[in-house]
Parts: structure tokens; C-alpha cells; sequence
């Protein structure tokens, strides 16, 4: 067999095998090993304590999403800068001023995000009706 | 490493206009961060300003033609006539949008700060030398008119346009980037010029049918972004939902750039391939016209007749990109021109009529529009005479010097065609001038306001761009002509 | 090796997609979609591209899917209810899909000679030398070349940083 240029990649494959291994002999033997008690009781989501009210699967704030939006977009900033670390030294000054200039402008857009409070999420905005205080509506009294 | 990567002064000099556009809209945004509740956004009249130091630096860039950042832009003749003409479309835009945006509460300066981002992606596409260039021009025009389209959050309609825009604009660009991916795997470049002279060095030896293939997904792209059959479904939705202005804009903005840069990748990229993309492209253009004008013809929505009436139009270009000369490239020119104008003036003529939530949009509630408004009614009968092609409008050259340069190039069936269509869309611009002066004042009418200082200026200046190309054409014709060689 | 990892991913990749479209529920789709970005960051590492590889991994296994996760339960949408198909579009469809897959195979059989269908990238141009699609390489023309292209992306960025606020914000202000 050919020897490939992926072996340097080696590592990261035993990784990843041992990763998938851990995670699946963890499943499978809990639900081999472990003993199991089929009533009602068991499958409600707090075994004791207050009955849950509602569905759990709540509507979220907006804000949620608005945060992972910002998130992917200073991320694809951040993956520019593994290439620019990679060539600063043979470029020196130039590099820097271009990084400089495109973080520049990304971060007139993180201070817009900031002034405009996409970022607060102590401020109710509206005033809402008092709900029970239960799960995911304790996210939305905070939203 | 390249020796000489430093960009020159010159360079920079040739990409002014987005230089100027970035940091206007950059400044918006820090104005709109800052601006306190309840104090007026000032946006719109830097955003005019913006755009006439911008218009002016287009016009100093195109002084200096060359390539900038390493042949990413090539500015020349053509791209600063189509340079030119996305800045005095996002001109007009503006002045159309303050009262617009007043009347439905929404002064808010994004607005303003989105067109000019847009402007700067269309401004780009339109001197781009590079399909990558392409690919971020059409994204950057795109996602920004995406959002434009939707701009009142709370409306349903323009909720729809918006969303459907974008699903479908989307999917468009990811063809013309499968495209582009096979067209660098043929060639090994991106270059539209390396393009050409990879595939003119081995053309006995390129793989036909997967430089076909490449054309083809591009194609699909760019028809998309021009409404072209069978592309242009998304067309008639969008601009009837969008916020008037807005879709003023998308018609006559977005479109001229996307014709420049689909004129500019087929003549020259795929040039050399011109007997196998032109058949299709022939059907494609008479399939568009026959679509779009007997469409229009039963509408009673006004922004979606002209949404057809814009399909019909890009068919009439799609003739000239056809005739595959150099005839051909400056009628594509002179038309995109003179349809700006009259496209953008009659959106611009219902801004203000159709009151807020654009509650009189039907073509039956312009009825008395000349009784009670003669300024309006007059300039938008202007509009509909150009629109059909009569003589001493802008609309008259357009359409005769496509024609004349479809028959130069030995296309006599889609002439004829092309014709007869023109014949037939008569029918429903002449329709609307019925209504406006023959009928007698309906509700509409009777209630409708002054029009604003801004709308009644994009009124009168397109109006009179109009009757300025329709009787001196050779004001815009004699540069079109100059700069339609665009091979270099 | 190459050809055997190649071979093992690229199915994984197609199994995931087409898993991705049946599955009902939307979270399903979005786990096999993980598992198509993954095994497509593989199948660049097999053709040498390092760092896009890598930029697979990070932007997209990683970001967008939870933007993805986000969006499905903000909209809080279950199951797709089941539709009755036509039994007739799928006799009909199936036979189409592997005509359209043959012809397809067959004019890039017909057009590309066979010792070059997948070639397989190297991590090396020379001794000592970074390859085509190393960070280094690939830093060297994003930031020499295509600076142009490089610089505009921020105008993207900025677009969606406002259109996100502006379809976001709670009313019109």
C-alpha cells in the first residue's frame, strides 16, 4: 500500500476513532449494563418537585438568534487570520495595515450591534404578563 | 511571492467610487449607533452627497482606465458608463425614498446605509475583471437588495418579497458559482480575460461540452439576476411586494450592473465558445419578451405590470447581447440607460400616489390622475411613450439600435419577433394612459396628495433624461460606441 | 489509501446528504448535515486543501450548524407532517435520477482522461515548500492578489451585521 501524504493527519484520525469509540461503547453500555424502571413517573421531565406547565418546546427570543448571527460573523473574521499569521512575517507592514482595515470595519459593526442593544438582554423591552416561572419562560422573562 | 505587491496610487484611484460609497455607508452606520431616540436621522442627505462625490469620482476613475489589484477591476469605457448609471439610479433612488420612508414611520438611516453597501456591490460587478469579484459584487448587491426588499418589517407583502427574493436569489448564485468552479477547473483561472485566452491557445483540445456545462450554470445565474425566462418567476412577486422605491431600484440598479457583467463574461470569457451559448441565448431572449409582455398585459397591479414590462425589456437586451457585436454592446449600453430612466420614473410617479401601506397600486385607481395632477400625469405619460418605443423618447433609439444591431448580425427572425412584440406591449402602456386622462376621477385621484419635492425632482429629471436621449441620442451613443469594445 | 479514504467519505457524504433530505424532522437534517460538512472537510484534505479543510471545520461543522440549530428552534418547527406521495413520481423520478447521473458520467468519462479523474492533492510543491492549498499559500494570495476581493468581504459582513438589526428590531423606531 502506498504510503500517503495524509499520514501526518495520523494523530487526528486516533483521535477521532477514539472519540466515536468512547461515545458509543458510553451509550451502548449504559443501556446494556444499566438497570432499567419503566413507569409514567419516569418519564416526565422532573422525576419529583412542581409538574411542569406547557410545552417545552417554547418559542425562543429573537435575540438568540441575533447573537449566533454575530457569532458566525466574527468568526469567518477570525478564520481570516490563521492565512494573515501564517504570511505576516513576509509581508510585515502591508499585512498589517490590510488586517487592520478589515478589522476596522468589522468593528464599527460590532459597535453598531452594541449601540443599537442587540447585546442587552437585561432590558425588557416590553412589558409581559407575569407567567409561571418554569423553563425556557424564565429565558423569556429575561429577554 | 510576488515581487510587487504593494498597490499602486493609481489603483486605488480606479476603485474610488467604492472607496467613497464603503466609507459613507460605514459612517451611517456610526451616525445610526449614536443617534438618540427621537432625533432625526440625517442619513439621506449624506447619502446624496455621498453619491454626487462618487458620480464625480466614476468619472475621473474612467480618465485613468487600467486594471487595479492585480487585474481583479479593469476599469474602461464600459464600466464606467455602467458605473455612471448604478449612481444616478441609487441618485434618483433616494430622492424617491425620503417621503416613502417618512410616511410608513421607517426614517431610519440603514436604510440608506444598505443602499449605498448595494450600490457598492453593483458598482464593483460593473468593472470587474474577475469571476471571483463577480461572484462577491452579485452577493453584496444581492443580500443588500434582500433586505431593502423587506425594509418594512411589520408589512406582510413586503415580508414575501423578501423572502422569496432571497430563497430564490440564493439558489441562483450558488449555479453561477458551480459555474465558476468548472470553468477554474477547465482553464486554471478566473480571469474573464485568462479565460478567453486559455480557451482561444487550446481550443481544438478544451472539453466542449464542460466548457458548455460552465456557460450554462453561469447563465443560469445571471438570468436569473436580469429576470430572464425561465428565471424570472421570482420577478413579478418581488417588485409588487417591495416598497415602491425599492422596487424602482431593483429594476433599473441591480439589473444594469448584472447586464454589464453577463455582456462582459459571455463576449469576452466565453467568446470564444459564441456558436454554442448563442442559439440558446436566442431562444432565451424571444422566450422572455413573448413572457413578459403578454403577462403584462392582464395585469391591474401597476408595480406588477411593470414588473413584466421589465422581463419584456430584459429581452429586448438579451436580443443585443445575441447580435454579438460590437453595435450590439453599445445598444446594450444605450438601452440599459434610457431604461433606468423611464423604469425608475414611473415607479417613482406612484411612490407618493399610493399613500401609505400603498393602498392605490391598481392601474383603475390612476383614473383622473390628469385632471387632478397634470405634473405627475404628464410625466408619466412621457414613461409610457418611451416604454413603447415612440419616436423622440429614449425608448425609440433604445429599441432601434438593438434591432438594427440584431439585423447586422443577420438576425432577421427575432427582429421580426421583436418587433411584433413591441407592437403588443403598446397595448398595455397605452392602457394606462387611457385611465389617466380619459377617465373620469375615481377615490384615488380625488384624495391625492401633493407629490414631494424629492419624487417630483426624479419626476422631472428622468423625464427629461428621456427626451434628452430620445432626441440628441448621440450624446450617450457616441461614448457607448467608443467604449463597446470591450476585449481586450 | 487515498483512494480507499476517498472512496469511504465521499459515500458517507452521499449517504448524509440523502439522509438530510428524507429525514422528516428538522433537527435530523441538521445532524446529517454535520455529517456532510464533515466528511466534504475530509475529501479537501484529500485534495490537498489544508486550509479550506479546515475553514469547512470551523465555519461551517461548526458556526453555521448552530446558527442552523438556532433557526430551528426559534421557529419551534416539529416533524413535517407526512404527505401522501404519488406512488407515480417516484417511479418516475427514480428512473429519471440515473439517467441523469449516467449521462452526467458519461460525458466527464468521455471528456476527462481517466488518470485524471481524482487526483489527489500533496502537501508539498517541493522539498521544503508549502502546497497549493497550505495556509501559507493560500495566505499568500489572499492577501497579495485577491486582496481586493478580501478587503470587500468586510463589506458583506457589515451588511449582514445591519440587515440582521434592521429585520430584528421589535418595531419600526
Amino acid at each position: 500500500m502506498p504510503t500517503s501524504e495524509l499520514e501526518k493527519y495520523f494523530p487526528v484520525l486516533v483521535m477521532a476513532v477514539i472519540a466515536a469509540v468512547m461515545a458509543a461503547s458510553l451509550t451502548i453500555l449504559s443501556s446494556v449494563l444499566g438497570k432499567r424502571s419503566k413507569s409514567p413517573q419516569k418519564d416526565t421531565p422532573y422525576e419529583c418537585g412542581m409538574a411542569p406547565t406547557g410545552d417545552a418546546r417554547d418559542r425562543f427570543s429573537i435575540k438568540f438568534y441575533l447573537v449566533a448571527m454575530i457569532f458566525i460573523l466574527l468568526d469567518i473574521e477570525a478564520v481570516f487570520l490563521y492565512p494573515w499569521a501564517v504570511v505576516y512575517r513576509q509581508l510585515k507592514w502591508f499585512a498589517f495595515f490590510e488586517m487592520l482595515l478589515f478589522i476596522a470595519l468589522v468593528l464599527v459593526g460590532y459597535f453598531y450591534i452594541w449601540k443599537k442593544g442587540a447585546l442587552d438582554w437585561a432590558i425588557p423591552e416590553r412589558p409581559r404578563k407575569a407567567g409561571p416561572k418554569t423553563g425556557t419562560n424564565l429565558y423569556r422573562e429575561a429577554a | 511571492m510576488p515581487t510587487n505587491f504593494m498597490p499602486s496610487t493609481e489603483e486605488y484611484f480606479r476603485i474610488l467610487p467604492e472607496l467613497i460609497l464603503t466609507l459613507a455607508g460605514v459612517l451611517i452606520m456610526f451616525l445610526e449607533a449614536l443617534r438618540k431616540e427621537g432625533q432625526k436621522s440625517n442619513a439621506g442627505g449624506v447619502t446624496l452627497a455621498t453619491l454626487v462625490a462618487a458620480l464625480i469620482a466614476a468619472v475621473m476613475a474612467g480618465g485613468s482606465p487600467g486594471p487595479a489589484f492585480h487585474d481583479m477591476v479593469f476599469v474602461d469605457g464600459f464600466g464606467t458608463f455602467f458605473r455612471i448609471l448604478v449612481l444616478v439610479v441609487g441618485l434618483l433612488t433616494v430622492l424617491s425614498s425620503q417621503s416613502y420612508l417618512e410616511r410608513h414611520d421607517a426614517q431610519i438611516g440603514e436604510y440608506y446605509g444598505l443602499l449605498l453597501f448595494s450600490l457598492v456591490g453593483q458598482s464593483l460587478l460593473c468593472v470587474s475583471n474577475e469571476l471571483m469579484m463577480v461572484f462577491i459584487g452579485i452577493e453584496i448587491s444581492s443580500i443588500a437588495s434582500y433586505i431593502m426588499a423587506g425594509f418594512l418589517r411589520d408589512d406582510k407583502r413586503n415580508n414575501e418579497s423578501a423572502l422569496k427574493y432571497f430563497l430564490l436569489g440564493s439558489f441562483a448564485t450558488a449555479f453561477l458559482l458551480y459555474g465558476v468552479a468548472w470553468i477554474y477547473g477547465i482553464t486554471g483561472t478566473t480571469n474573464i480575460d485568462g479565460i478567453r485566452q486559455a480557451l482561444l491557445n487550446n481550443l481544438p483540445a478544451v472539453p466542449l461540452p464542460a466548457v458548455g456545462a460552465a456557460a450554462a450554470l453561469m447563465l443560469v445565474g445571471f438570468a436569473f439576476k436580469v429576470s430572464a425566462v425561465p428565471f424570472q418567476a421570482w420577478a413579478p412577486d418581488v417588485y409588487q411586494g417591495a416598497p415602491a422605491p425599492v422596487s424602482a431600484f431593483m429594476s433599473a440598479g441591480p439589473k444594469a450592473a448584472a447586464f454589464a457583467v453577463f455582456t462582459r463574461v459571455f463576449l469576452t470569457a466565453f467568446g470564444p465558445i459564441a456558436n454554442r451559448w448563442e442559439p440558446i441565448l436566442w431562444i432565451v431572449a424571444l422566450a422572455t419578451m413573448i413572457v413578459g409582455n403578454f403577462a403584462a398585459l392582464t395585469q391591474t397591479n401597476i408595480k406588477r405590470m411593470l414588473a413584466y414590462s421589465s422581463i419584456a425589456h430584459a429581452g429586448y437586451v438579451l436580443v443585443a447581447i445575441v447580435a454579438h457585436s460590437e453595435a450590439g454592446t453599445a445598444a446594450v449600453m444605450f438601452y440599459l440607460a434610457s431604461y433606468a430612466f423611464m423604469n425608475v420614473g414611473a415607479f417613482a410617479a406612484i411612490v407618493d400616489y399610493s399613500r401609505r401601506n400603498e393602498k392605490f397600486v391598481n392601474i383603475s385607481d390612476l383614473a383622473g390622475l390628469g385632471q387632478k395632477q397634470p405634473f405627475t400625469a404628464s410625466m408619466m405619460t412621457i414613461y409610457m411613450l418611451s416604454l413603447i418605443g415612440v419616436p423622440l423618447t429614449a425608448g425609440f433609439f433604445g429599441k432601434f439600435y438593438i434591432f438594427k444591431a440584431a439585423l447586422e448580425s443577420d438576425l432577421i427572425w427575432l427582429t421580426v419577433l421583436g418587433l411584433l412584440n413591441s407592437a403588443v406591449a403598446a397595448y398595455y402602456y397605452l392602457r394606462i394612459l387611457v385611465v389617466m386622462w380619459m377617465h373620469e376621477p375615481g377615490e384615488a385621484a380625488e384624495s391625492a396628495p401633493e407629490a414631494s419635492f424629492g419624487v417630483k425632482a426624479v419626476l422631472f429629471g428622468s423625464a427629461l433624461a428621456t427626451l434628452v436621449l430620445g432626441i440628441l441620442p448621440s450624446l450617450v451613443l457616441d461614448f457607448a460606441n467608443r467604449s463597446a469594445n470591450i476585449i481586450k | 489509501m487515498d483512494a480507499i479514504l476517498f472512496f469511504l467519505f465521499a459515500t458517507i457524504t452521499v449517504i448524509c446528504a440523502i439522509n438530510m433530505v428524507l429525514q422528516r424532522h428538522p433537527i435530523s437534517s441538521a445532524l446529517s448535515l454535520i455529517g456532510v460538512m464533515g466528511s466534504l472537510a475530509v475529501l479537501y484534505l484529500l485534495l490537498g486543501g489544508e486550509f479550506i479543510a479546515m475553514a469547512q471545520l470551523i465555519v461551517y461543522s461548526g458556526a453555521i450548524m448552530v446558527l442552523f440549530l438556532f433557526v430551528i428552534m426559534l421557529l419551534n418547527s416539529g416533524a413535517e407532517p407526512k404527505r401522501s406521495r404519488h406512488k407515480i413520481l417516484l417511479f418516475l423520478g427514480a428512473p429519471l435520477l440515473v439517467i441523469l447521473l449516467g449521462v452526467i458520467g458519461y460525458f466527464i468519462q468521455g471528456q476527462i482522461p481517466a488518470q485524471e479523474m481524482v487526483k489527489f492533492g500533496s502537501w508539498e510543491s517541493g522539498p521544503g515548500k508549502p502546497a497549493f492549498g497550505s495556509p501559507q499559500n493560500v495566505g499568500m494570495s489572499l492577501f497579495t492578489s485577491y486582496l481586493l476581493p478580501f478587503e470587500i468581504t468586510s463589506v458583506l459582513i457589515l451588511i449582514a451585521i445591519l440587515g440582521a438589526i434592521v429585520l430584528a428590531r421589535k418595531e419600526i423606531d
